[in-house]
């Protein structure tokens, strides 16, 4: 049992080492403005490399599913360029090499899910095998069932089935595992790091923001249609730290800024808020009756001070600071 | 790489940009018909009712109702084959086609489809090819209950042409359920398709002889592809009809065209939305 809890760290996949992986898709620029007025997309770039996995994070109406549609080529940008394997989204030749799966209110409810599954691999030139689809998305009790006798969970296995039929490069994936399942949604996940792992790129949209910590190389977080900032889990968090500490004005005095080996310590303590302030590395404290949250930049040397001036503290928990937080922070500055 | 290297370009294909062969797309597009047609047969709500209402009427008006009369020429029996043939198809197409692609639309199904490299045809094809294939159905059902119920004689000509008849109105029909599915409110679709279906039958004169109505209700039956299948049907039936193949097939053409046009318009409108 590891002293300090935290994120499942080795369990993030690491972009492959060595050159710069090439591009396969990339928005550049791009301004999306529809004819009611409302600007989704406001001079919106980003790039996705061959074999990453890439979180696409932001509240409703910030711009995903748009940044999605317009990769995909269901929608075309007011200005900048949209690129997918260097070509137009809407060239056949580049839909070949791409998977998707939509949020989709209902597929026809009385095809099986193996006649859907047959219908898409027919669209492509090299599909993966039926048997190694089954596999990926946990098909093998439901592949002779009706769509429309299926739990809310086992469609998006289906849909996620179909994204995989014609074993594309490029798999973009809104919102994949609602309605899920813990365990399904886990095996979800092995198979989209199985997938990466063999060269192929994911974009994920998704508002579980445990799901892109767990999951993704890079996290872009979007908001009014712009990036408000990307990077790793643990570079994001970090940044949003930060946000978070400076949102909280009303509570505390500027706080300096955050490294990614911040951590925040809950325990019950005898001890004040002055004390807690003092103690190396420590942040931010906040104390709730006897519950105190102190967030410190060197968590082994504040909870050695603590433990060595109060012998009855209990209750501890290590955590890294929640990517939710930092997710709220970075976009709760706008009306 | 020059054009002249372009013959050797087969052993590099995986260079070139993948492009489908002329049999691969027939292979796609006879997949989607198939699977279209049988998704169809087994969406009861649907089967049952485009096949039950043209068979209901036509048993209840064609078959219950009439002693044996005689109108333009053939037994009430036979004329009325014709015209509840072209009922069914325009059932078939409105519902099959206009409704389902509308709720396709609404439920993002289309966009999925769209999204993969389905060529866009295959997907209005199979449509088209489900609502031919139940107006073939219905005009069968109807030929065997008309011959073993009212007494109906029918060549193997006459069956063949009305048989043909009824398929080729799906296309005119299915268009009608296309401009319907990209124009009105989804979740309107099918009361607005009820709209459609019953005063488009009553005005061609589909259930009762147009010389009943009123001349001006009968002027507009002229701007009416369901009208001029059905005088295409009397014909084939050696019942009296007006006009000539020639003027109805000109009609339905250009119902045809303006219901691809209203179909463009809603789907522009639709993809500056999107």
């Amino acid at each position: 049992m590891p002293a300090v809890m935290d994120f499942p760290v080795t369990q993030q996949p690491s972009i492959p080492a060595g050159a710069v992986a090439a591009v396969v898709a990339e928005l550049n620029n791009v301004t999306k403005r529809y004819r009611s007025g409302v600007t989704a997309l406001d001079g919106l770039s980003l790039s996705l490399r061959k074999g990453e996995i890439v979180a696409l994070l932001g509240p409703n109406g910030a711009g995903k599913s748009t940044a999605v549609k317009l990769m995909l080529g269901l929608s075309t940008p007011t200005a900048g360029t949209v690129r997918i394997f260097g070509q137009d989204p809407r060239d056949t030749a580049a839909r070949m090499r791409t998977g998707a799966m939509l949020q989709v209110g209902r597929a026809p409810e009385m095809l099986r899910v193996r006649e859907h599954v047959a219908m898409f691999r027919g669209y492509y030139p090299k599909p993966m095998p039926y048997a190694d689809i089954v596999a990926a998305a946990g098909l093998g009790d439901i592949q002779h069932r009706f769509f429309g006798e299926l739990s809310g969970g086992q469609k998006q296995r289906t849909l996620f089935a179909m994204a995989l039929a014609g074993d594309p490069d490029l798999i973009f994936l809104d919102e994949p595992t609602v309605g899920m399942d813990i365990e399904s949604r886990r095996a979800l996940w092995a198979t989209i790091r199985s997938l990466a792992e063999r060269g192929k790129t994911v974009l994920l949209t998704t508002h579980y923001l445990e799901e892109a910590d767990a999951l993704a190389h890079r996290i872009i977080v979007v908001d009014g249609g712009r990036v408000i900032c990307q990077g790793t889990p643990a570079e994001v968090k970090a940044i949003g730290t930060e946000a978070v500490s400076g949102s909280a004005t009303e509570a505390a005095k500027p706080l300096p800024a955050l490294n990614t080996g911040t951590k925040i310590i809950h325990c019950v303590t005898t001890l004040n808020a002055t004390h807690l302030e003092a103690m190396p590395g420590v942040q931010h404290v906040i104390i709730n009756t006897a519950q105190a949250r102190v967030t410190t930049s060197q968590p082994e040397a504040t909870l050695r001070a603590m433990l060595a001036l109060d012998a009855e503290l209990h209750s501890i928990e290590v955590a890294s600071p929640a990517l939710e937080d930092a997710f709220l922070a970075l976009t709760a500055h706008r009306d | 790489m020059s054009a002249v290297a372009l013959p050797l370009a087969s052993t590099s294909s995986a260079l070139a940009a993948p492009t489908r062969t002329l049999s691969a797309t027939l292979r796609i597009l006879f997949t989607e018909m198939r699977y279209e047609v049988v998704r169809a047969l087994r969406t009861r709500a649907y089967s049952l009712a485009a096949i039950g209402f043209p068979v209901m009427f036509y048993a209840l008006f064609g078959l219950l109702l009439n002693r044996g009369e005689s109108t333009g020429g053939v037994l009430v029996s036979k004329y009325l084959l014709g015209g509840y043939s072209v009922f069914g198809a325009l059932g078939a197409a409105v519902f099959g086609f206009g409704v389902g692609v509308a709720l396709d639309i609404n439920a993002g199904w289309l966009e999925l489809k769209r999204a993969s490299p389905m060529p866009p045809l295959a997907y209005l094809l199979s449509k088209v090819a489900m609502a031919g294939a139940f107006s073939v159905l219905i005009v069968c059902l109807l030929t065997v209950l008309g011959v073993a119920v009212g007494h109906v004689h029918i060549t193997l000509l006459e069956f063949a042409k009305i048989v043909g008849i009824a398929a080729f109105g799906a296309i005119p029909f299915s268009c009608l359920g296309m401009a319907m599915a990209f124009l009105v409110p989804p979740t309107s679709a099918a009361g607005i398709a009820n709209l459609i279906y019953l005063p488009m039958s009553f005005l061609s004169g589909l259930w009762v002889p147009l010389g009943a109505l009123p001349h001006v209700v009968q002027q507009i039956a002229h701007f009416l592809p369901s009208y001029h299948l059905a005088q295409m049907m009397y014909s084939a039936l050696g019942a009296s009809n007006k006009g000539t193949l020639l003027t109805h097939l000109g009609a339905i053409a250009a119902f045809t065209v303006a219901m691809l046009a209203l179909t463009l318009v809603g789907y522009r409108r639709k993809e500056q939305n999107a």
